[in-house]
This record gives C-alpha cells, structure tokens and sequence, in this order.
C-alpha cells in the first residue's frame, strides 16, 4: 500500500470505516437500549423536550418479564433451537453424503447433478411456500416442529452438499487410494479417512445451516398456528402486535434475546463462518 | 474383508453382499444421494408441480378446486396491485444490488489493508448480515416510527427538518426506507465475500502498474475490477435471488402497505393465497416469479462462465 501524510490516511480510510462500523451496528444498540427503557420514556414524541434519545437513568427489565410472563417466549426460543438444530444435523448428514458422491465418486450423470444441486440452492423459499403447505397439510404435519425440521433441509442440504463439495474436490485422492490397498472398502475409507479431514468445512457448513435455519421465516409463519409451537422470529411478530399496538420495549428485548444464541454461536466461530461464506461464494 | 483392520467397526455383523455392492462406485453413489434425493424430491420437485397445478386450479382454503386453465393468470393480468409489485420487486432488486455491490466494495477496501483490530471489526460488521432478518428489521422498524424515530430526532435537531417524516406512511419514502434496510443487510455479505476475493489478488501487480505511474484510479479499473469480476458475479447472483424473492424485510416493515404501494411477488402471494385464502392465485403470483428468476440464473450463470473462461 502506498501510504500518504496522516491526513490522507483519515480522511480516506479511517473516518469511512468509523461510519461504516457506526451505521451497521446503530440499529443494535437502538435494539438493546430500547429493551432497558421504561414505557414512560419509551413513548415520548421525538420532538418533546429534555427528550434523549440515546441513554436512559432508569434501566428495568419490566420488557424482559413481560415476555417470559405474557407470552410464550421461552417455549419459542426452545422451539426455535430444536428445529434449528435437527434440521442442521440432517442437512449435514444428507450434505456430506452427496458432497462426497458428487466431488470423489465416478458415476453417469455426476456433473448434471452438481447442476441441479447448485440450482436448487438457488431456489427461494418463496417460489414454493403456498403449495408446500398444501403438502404439509395433507401429510398431517401442520402446526409441528416437524413441519419445518423436513422443509429446513430443501435450502440447507444444497448449500451444504455445495459446500462440502468444495472441501472434498481439495483432498488428493491418494489418501483413499492409500487406505483402499491397506484393505478399506471404498465406504470406510470415505468415513474414516476423508470425512475426518473435511471437519473444518463440516463445522463452517454446519454453523451457517444453523443461522440460515434460526433466520428462516415465511415457512414458519404459514406451516404454525397454535402459539406455543411458534418460532422466536414468528412468535414476535404475532404475539406482540396487538392490531396496531406495537409493544415495542418487549419486540426489542424478544429480538434481542433472539438473536443471543445466534450471535454466540458466530462469536466461537467467526473464522469457521468467514470460510464457509467464502467457499460458498467460490463454488 | 479386512473388517477388523478398522477399530470400532461393527462390519462383523454386516451383511456382506451388501457391503460389496457398495465397492461399485454407482452404488455407492446412489446409496450416498438417496435421503438427498428423497428430501429434495418430496419437499422441492412434489412441491413445484403441485404449485403448477394448484395455479391452474380455483382452489381456495378448504376447497379444493377444479381445473380452470390459465385463468387465474389472465386476472392477474388486469390486477393493479400486481403490476405494482413485479415493478417494486424490479426497482427495490435493482436499487439495492447496485449499491450493496458499490458500499459492499469500498467496504471491502477499507478493510483490504492492515491495521489494528481488523479481526474484530470484521466480525461486528457480518452481525447485520447474521442476525435474523426479522428481529433486526424490527429494530429499524422501530427507528422508521412515524411518532417516536429516532432518526427525526436526530434531523430535527441537527437543522435538517422542521417537521416530522413519515418514513413508512407515505408510499414513495416506504420503498426507499424498505430499499435502505435491506442495503444494512447485505452490504456486510458483499463485503466479506469480496474482501477474500480481494486478498487473493497479489499486492506486486498494484505495486508495479504505480511504478509504471498508474494513478489509483486506473489501477482500480484496470487490475482489481477485472480481477474481481468472477467472484463479484456469483455475489451477485446470490444476493440478486434472495433479493428479488424477498418476504421477511417487507412483511416486517409495511406488510406491503400504505395502500398496497410496497409488494413485491412475495408478500402479495401471502397476502391473496394465505391471507384471503385464495390458494390458486397466491401459488400463481409465487409462480410468477419463476421465470424472472430462470432468467436471472441462466444469464447469469452464462456470463460467470464466459468470465471464468477469459
């Protein structure tokens, strides 16, 4: 890099990543502080006077018992993170199965069908919500977790087979040629041999399965009804608008803690996260 | 079989002819896609020809209809509302990837160089991007309150307006503070995504075209652009489908509202197929959209293969 007088560097570099950084991450903090504000001063016209906007002198957690106490908040978030985990771990299962047939194997058909893996992972949940719940219907699986636990994997299988196929075409076929002449099978060496090196995409495919399946939406919003087998995403928006009665200290403080296991998940594995977006965008 | 070669197998107990089929690469193959096949199969393929059927059909919640050929197509043909949301969809997807794609590269420059404290920005600018939709649209929501925002605050008070802004009531500015949300969301991805693509470019070739008296413009134009093109283009195609087929950010935000002025294909699917109960057309505004995103893949794919090619 060619570096100029400090000023240079400021006014260029500095002072746009500084208001980058402030604009991605305002809405946070409107998130957090809205949760610790009280009613009183929650609801003052942004014109009033001695109004502040951005810090309050008397936090409460009244939003927060709110929550757990007039709704069903704690089952959502338990709901939310069975599905989420189930539908990541048989995406995974299913992903790592076919990233492996489609990058390592030799069959008829092969690159056709890394086609039609790429294009389904192309395909948005909301081509096909009304007819799929038409499906889930007649299969008499409304209104369950299971609703979302087999639908989940339709865009998070694609993205992990793509993904895994990334990682698998990466490890030199010797390796299994070498556990194929000390007498593997072609199946234990694929699961003793080359499933153990690829664990690092594992885990980036598996971390981003799980946040792309907490963030889903429109599925869990048609597919559940009853209120206590609602999702985080789908709970706050139904149970905390009361027509046009926005209880806005309690969607902030359900939106924050909704996106605490998410972000806790990110936390221990940003790196892991980074290079599965990466690789994904690599194809 | 040298089973027991192999610690912790129960290959023992496995049937062998079985395990053998598996030596045939087909077979293995096959047996390593099927629970993915099975899944896409009943839950994408079953689902988009029922979808088919469904927009062919007059079938409504509880009825299940007959078969009413292109109909429902033809009404909405002559539907306002529609004809509003296929220009929304093409306007909020044009918008948004233009300056995601612009933000998202400077973005990606300030961050293409070395300085204290880079890993931990890189990880608090994705937050946007990981955090569920919903909950962090509420949050702008929230800031976009025609009574309470924060944002009126902060104009008024800084000199800019005297009067209120009605963010999310007046069709026009509902659009734009839709267009600017969905721009918070993506430009962390672009970002990111192009940052890796930026490191793989070596630093020598921006270092000898300055020698040879490039001004940093051109070597923009003419190194890093060029370079970048492959990656920039699959971004693009991501960001550009889950852009045009987006929901959440509007259910959130107008719910397609005031006065039917922010649809996309979407949301007005939902409304007329979920919320009135008319199934068919709903399955023929989501169907809809399917050859604007056949388009959108086909030429794009054709264009990141002459790219790669070149």
């Amino acid at each position: 890099m060619i570096e100029g007088a400090v000023w240079r560097k400021w006014v260029f570099y500095n002072i746009p990543l500084i208001l980058f950084v402030f604009v991605l991450l305002f809405p946070f903090y409107w998130m957090i502080i809205t949760s610790f504000r009280p009613d009183g001063e929650l609801y003052r016209p942004w014109n009033a006077v001695n109004y502040q906007p951005f810090w309050t002198n008397k936090p409460t957690l009244e939003h927060f018992v709110y929550l757990f106490e007039e709704t069903d908040f704690g089952q959502w978030m338990i709901n939310t993170m069975f599905i989420a985990v189930t539908s990541t771990l048989i995406s995974l299962f299913c992903g790592v199965l076919a990233g492996y047939a489609l990058a390592r194997l030799n069959f008829p058909f092969a690159g056709s069908l890394g086609t039609v893996i790429f294009v389904t992972y192309l395909v948005p949940q909301t081509l096909l919500f009304i007819p799929l719940a038409e499906i889930i219907r007649n299969f008499h699986l409304g209104d369950t977790p299971w609703s979302l636990i087999l639908t989940y994997p339709t865009f998070l299988i694609p993205f992990c087979t793509w993904l895994m196929m990334g990682y698998f075409k990466a490890i030199p076929k010797e390796l299994e040629e070498c556990a194929r002449i000390d007498g593997a099978s072609r199946f234990k060496a694929m699961v003793y041999i080359i499933v153990p090196i690829a664990v690092p995409g594992i885990l980036s495919a598996g971390i981003i399965a799980f946040t792309l399946s907490w963030n889903e939406f429109i599925y869990a919003l048609v597919f559940l009804s009853s209120p206590e087998e609602k999702t985080v995403a789908v709970g706050v928006t139904s149970e905390l608008i009361r027509g046009d009665v926005f209880f806005w200290g309690s969607l902030m403080a359900g939106a924050l803690l909704g996106s605490v296991p998410v972000a806790i998940v990110y936390s221990f594995f940003v790196e892991h996260y980074v290079s599965g977006l990466t690789g994904s965008v690599k194809g | 079989m040298a089973v027991t070669a192999v610690p912790g197998m129960v290959g023992g107990r496995q049937p062998l002819p079985w395990m053998r089929k598996l030596e045939d690469e087909r077979w293995l193959a096959f047996t390593l896609l099927l629970p993915t096949a099975i899944l896409l199969g009943l839950f994408i393929a079953y689902p988009f020809v029922e979808g088919i059927f469904l927009a062919l059909s007059d079938a409504r919640v509880g009825d299940p209809g007959h078969f009413v050929g292109l109909k429902n197509f033809a009404k909405l043909w002559d539907d306002s509302i529609f004809w509003t949301s296929v220009w929304n969809t093409f306007w909020y997807t044009a918008v948004t990837t233009v300056f995601k794609l612009a933000l998202g590269l400077w973005l990606a420059m300030l961050l293409n160089r070395h300085f204290r404290g880079k890993a931990i920005v890189r990880a608090f600018i994705l937050l946007p991007f990981i955090i569920p939709t919903v909950l962090s649209t509420f949050a702008w929501k929230w800031m976009f309150d025609p009574t309470f925002s924060v944002i009126n605050w902060t104009l008024f008070n800084l000199g800019f307006i005297k009067a209120r802004i009605n963010w999310l009531g007046d069709p026009s500015l509902a659009m734009t503070s839709i267009i600017v949300v969905n721009i918070w969301r993506g430009v962390p991805f672009f970002a990111i995504s192009l940052l890796a693509g930026l490191q793989t470019i070596s630093p020598e070739l921006n270092e000898a075209a300055a020698i040879d008296g490039a001004r940093p413009w051109a070597r923009f134009w003419l190194i890093t652009w060029p370079l970048l093109l492959p990656v920039t283009m699959v971004v693009m195609l991501f960001s550009v489908i889950q852009t045009f087929a987006d929901f959440q950010l509007v259910y959130v935000m107008t719910g397609g509202g005031p006065a039917n002025a922010t649809h996309l294909f979407a949301t007005y699917a939902y409304q007329i197929g979920i919320g009135t109960g008319l199934l068919s057309q709903g399955a023929a505004v989501s169907l809809a959209m399917f050859p604007f995103l056949f388009l959108i893949v086909v030429i794009q794919l054709l264009y990141i293969r002459r790219v790669e090619v070149r």
